[in-house]
């Protein structure tokens, strides 16, 4: 190539002939990549018409209609740890009889806990449950259940439901019925908030390290933006009104209005409970700054440790803050196991988020067969008082296992009182301080140990080493093993 | 000395939740509102409004609650409950695999076995209604439009505008030809996007029509799947209806056009179907999206997680729709009830003077009522409206909300009632006609 002298003379040293044929060579690779990118549908030919009946073939070499940009980024392989291990274990997922030697997941905030005892409360109750038989319209018979219904959710079960919430996230605290949108699960939940609280462009202060998911389901269609706060193992990882300034300020500099603050409480992936002091100070923040404050408390009936869980309801209560700018979301999945039934709930304060949330949940309503299921089962109190004290036993029964097999291996985690798992630092199992080192760890963890934990930068931690171990989906036998294949790796450095 | 209290500025909201594009205030709504606070009942309340606006199907659930009731472990998972275990956490936006099969045979029996359906095309959502936002999210962009031949069903202003910025140009149908889409409508409606600079990314068609309640012809079909290819853009076939055509080989779907073109450049097509009024179950909220374009359904799946089907539901399903007896005979006796119905309302319809656009399909029929305007105008055609709705006590949804072209139409849906509640408003209807002839 005649562009390769010139450059050559100018590039000195041995690496000039060679720079000197790259540099041309990638400059036309990106010339001709610029080219395709920027190419505009209008550019392409309009294609003849050829022959006749039945049907006019097109000249095959068109490409088809293309997908919006939305959906071109939606479409490419998700690279992030989290869901790579999500799918590694279900194409080998362990099974103590079947598959022995299995990937054992650890990835999975799910609860298997205590799945029998509603499948009991189903089989003593169901009958009457869900479809009857004949008259009555609007109690009995498939007429009930089948036509159209409010989109957010029938009045029953939101009455039902605010006392269940009343149960689980705060004795003291009242839940009106119809502040209450009910979606198809939590994850619709926080997308409509954001659709309803920020415009394309904006952006979401979120402490970090956060749920992986909230990448995809706060930003995928809303065009919104999410800004870490990031939390420091040195503060417990309690968000510190700082580190809160300071997600704000960047976000000032970037020119992106911040619209309002995401806080999960129980917190995901640490586990932690936040305290009434903190809880003051994110309102302040929230009040100084004009926004809104989201708190995500779908954890909050899996409390298993001695300290006291606030929710974000309890401090409103009080009457010192400014509710409009409060929503909480809430949910079945976690605290019932029923994730698969899709049923999550809009707590909102603020009346024209509540009518416009109403009005988005057409996108996304709760099914009518298992609206009346929940209606029956969350009305029985008694059950649901035994079920929540049993849940959290157990979950605390398989935390102490866990963590007690982590302190054999002589790894260290963060002490929590909340959520289905435990935030464990194996920064001391890793090779260099790093992402990369930490990413090589889970690597290990998931090809040699077959063990699928989440490693820390999946969820936005700025301080390696640091994986979130589930442990509500395992039982209690598999406790032994899980830590000996950990140990496994541990000792291979 | 007066203090000043300065309030607090109040926290704001975004567009989208500011927007109108929900459209709430427009006829179409109004009339339920008049019916919600007037509900007609045969025994307490004979003068309230009937709702006639409302396009539901009630003819069938006899047959769905017989089969219930025959088969409880579809709602119930079974003596002792087995697998509702692994059902309750089952959040795979894949869907069952069970369910998917279900839904693909149950829209091959829809069709006479004409077109061939894969479950693993099958995506699902919670109703038609995020089926269609969702693939508008798919294949446009904000500021992009799709082209939608008019009258349309008024909910696609909101399901397809609100929350994804996309526009609707519409392809302008009108009675000459029955409403029929020509390539002339297809070609001004896109030439008009594009004097206005906006990117036209797809056709959305309802077939069998909404408002219409009229299937489309093959060699229409053919037409618009040309000029899709053509233009290179996505097209949309909503057959919500297609198990609501009262003769089954009236019905052409896409998917046959399709199969006999051998599937070639069938990438651009997708389909949106739903439960809701084939099967009369709307508050269960099942719908598909069934695309021929694997970054479509690849892309559509993962999506669909803001709006997953119940398993619990989808478990129900399952079992009663790969009950292939039942399918058949549940497609096959709706479809006539529907069809009785149907020629009940026609006739009376006629006999008191007022013509319908011949229909063959679905839960309504397109009534004629031009003649009876005072003013050929939108204005004239909401007066009229007006008065069916607070004379009459019939809440009928005007065809300017369906952004009909031509004045005096309505939809009148006749399956959502009783024969006997259908009598008492055509009862109605006659009065008020033999009243305007003195």
């Amino acid at each position: 190539m005649r562009l390769v002298v010139p450059l050559q003379g100018i590039v000195q040293g041995r690496g000039g002939l060679i720079i000197g044929s790259l540099i041309p060579c990638a400059l036309i690779y990106f010339l001709r990549l610029h080219l395709k990118r920027h190419r505009s549908p209008s550019d392409r030919a309009d294609l003849p018409r050829s022959g006749s009946r039945p049907y006019r073939s097109t000249r095959g070499s068109l490409a088809p209609a293309r997908v919006s940009s939305r959906a071109e980024s939606i479409a490419r392989p998700d690279k992030s740890p989290y869901y790579v291990g999500l799918d590694r274990v279900s194409r080998d997922p362990f099974d103590e009889v079947d598959n022995p030697v299995g990937i054992i997941q650890l990835g999975l905030a799910e609860n298997r806990l205590c799945l029998d005892l509603i499948e009991e409360w189903l089989c003593e109750n169901l009958n009457g449950a869900m479809i009857g038989h004949g008259g009555d319209k609007d109690h009995l018979g498939i007429g009930g259940i089948v036509e159209y219904q409010p989109l957010d959710g029938l009045m029953e079960l939101k009455g039902a439901m605010a006392s269940f919430m009343t149960q689980v996230l705060g004795r003291g605290i009242s839940f009106d019925p119809s502040r209450i949108v009910l979606t198809a699960g939590a994850t619709p939940a926080v997308e409509i908030l954001c659709f309803c609280l920020a415009d394309p462009g904006n952006a979401f202060i979120v402490p970090a390290p956060y749920y992986p998911g909230f990448d995809r389901d706060m930003t995928w269609r809303t065009g919104v933006e999410l800004i870490p706060a990031h939390c420091r193992s040195a503060d417990n990882f309690i968000p510190s009104i700082s580190a809160l300034d300071q997600a704000f300020n960047q976000a000032r500099k970037r020119g992106k209005r911040v619209r309002g603050i995401l806080i999960s409480n129980p917190s995901n992936p640490m586990g932690k409970l936040l305290p009434r002091e903190t809880i003051h100070n994110l309102l302040h923040f929230a009040q100084e700054k004009n926004i809104h404050i989201i708190s995500d408390e779908i954890f909050a009936g899996s409390i298993h440790g001695n300290e006291e869980f606030v929710s974000l309801a309890e401090i409103l209560d009080a009457g010192e803050f400014d509710k409009n700018r409060v929503h909480i979301v809430y949910g079945l999945s976690k605290d019932l196991s029923l994730a698969g039934f899709r049923v999550g709930v809009i707590y909102s304060y603020n009346d024209d988020v509540l009518a416009a949330a109403k009005k988005l949940t057409r996108f996304s309503s709760v099914s009518a067969p298992t609206q009346r299921l929940l209606i029956s089962l969350l009305s029985d109190t008694s059950f649901i008082e035994r079920y929540l004290e049993t849940n959290r036993k157990r979950i605390r029964e398989m935390y102490d296992l866990f963590v007690g097999g982590i302190k054999e291996l002589g790894v260290k985690y963060v002490e929590s009182s909340g959520g289905l798992y435990c935030w464990v630092d194996m920064s001391g199992l890793i090779r260099s301080y790093s992402e990369k080192g930490e990413l090589e760890l889970w690597d290990k963890l998931l090809n040699v140990a077959k063990v699928n934990a989440t490693p820390g930068s999946a969820c936005h931690s700025i301080e390696p080493g640091w994986f979130r171990c589930c442990f509500s989906t395992l039982s209690k036998d598999n406790i032994p093993t899980v830590i000996a294949r950990i140990r496994k790796v541990a000792e291979m450095r | 000395m007066t203090i000043e209290i300065e309030a607090a500025p109040s926290v704001q909201l975004s567009r989208v939740a500011d927007s109108e594009t929900h459209g709430e205030n427009s006829p179409y709504f109004a009339g339920w509102k008049a019916y919600d606070e007037n509900p007609y009942n045969e025994v307490s309340n004979p003068s309230g409004v009937i709702q006639m606006g409302l396009a539901e199907n009630q003819v069938s659930f006899d047959l769905l609650e017989e089969y219930l009731e025959k088969h409880s472990e579809a709602s119930t998972w079974g003596k002792g409950a087995p697998g509702f275990r692994e059902n309750a956490l089952f959040q795979d936006y894949h869907g069952l695999i069970t369910f998917r099969k279900a839904m693909a045979s149950f829209m091959e029996e829809i069709r006479g076995g004409r077109a061939k359906f894969d479950p693993e095309r099958v995506v699902l959502t919670a109703g038609a209604t995020a089926a269609n936002e969702l693939l508008t999210f798919i294949i446009a962009d904000p500021g992009d439009a799709l082209l939608v031949p008019t009258p349309y069903y008024p909910g696609f202003d909101r399901d397809l505008r609100w929350r994804t910025g996309v526009k609707i140009v519409p392809i302008v149908c009108d009675s000459s030809n029955n409403f029929q889409i020509t390539t002339q409508a297809l070609e001004a409606a896109y030439e008009l996007a594009k004097s206005m600079n906006i990117r036209v990314r797809g056709v959305l068609i309802t077939n069998p029509s909404n408002p219409l309640g009229a299937t489309i012809s093959r060699s229409v079909l053919e037409d618009i799947l040309d000029f899709t290819t053509k233009k290179n853009i996505h097209l949309v076939s909503d057959e919500i209806y297609s198990g609501s055509v009262f003769s089954p080989s009236e019905f052409v779907s896409v998917a046959e056009v399709l199969e006999a073109r051998e599937y070639k450049g069938s990438e651009r097509v997708h389909i949106v179907y739903s439960l809701s009024k084939d099967l009369g179950l709307p508050g269960f909220r099942v719908g598909t999206i069934y695309s021929y374009n694997d970054k479509v359904v690849t892309t559509a799946r993962r999506m669909s997680s803001f709006t997953l089907i119940s398993s619990q539901t989808q478990h129900l399903l399952a079992c009663m729709l790969s009950d292939k007896k039942f399918a058949k005979k549940y497609v096959e006796i709706n479809r006539a009830r529907l069809r009785e119905r149907y020629e009940r309302i026609i006739t009376g319809l006629r006999s008191a003077g007022i013509e319908c656009l011949k229909g063959n399909a679905g839960l309504f029929c397109w009534m004629n009522l031009s003649p009876l305007l005072e003013k050929p105008t939108r204005e004239g055609e909401l007066d009229l409206w007006r008065t069916m709705l607070h004379e009459l006590k019939l809440n009928i949804s005007p065809g300017s909300s369906c952004h009909c072209s031509e004045p005096g139409w309505f939809r009148v849906c006749f399956a959502n009632m009783s024969e006997h509640t259908l009598e008492v408003a055509l009862d109605r209807i006659h009065k008020y006609m033999d009243q305007r002839r003195t």
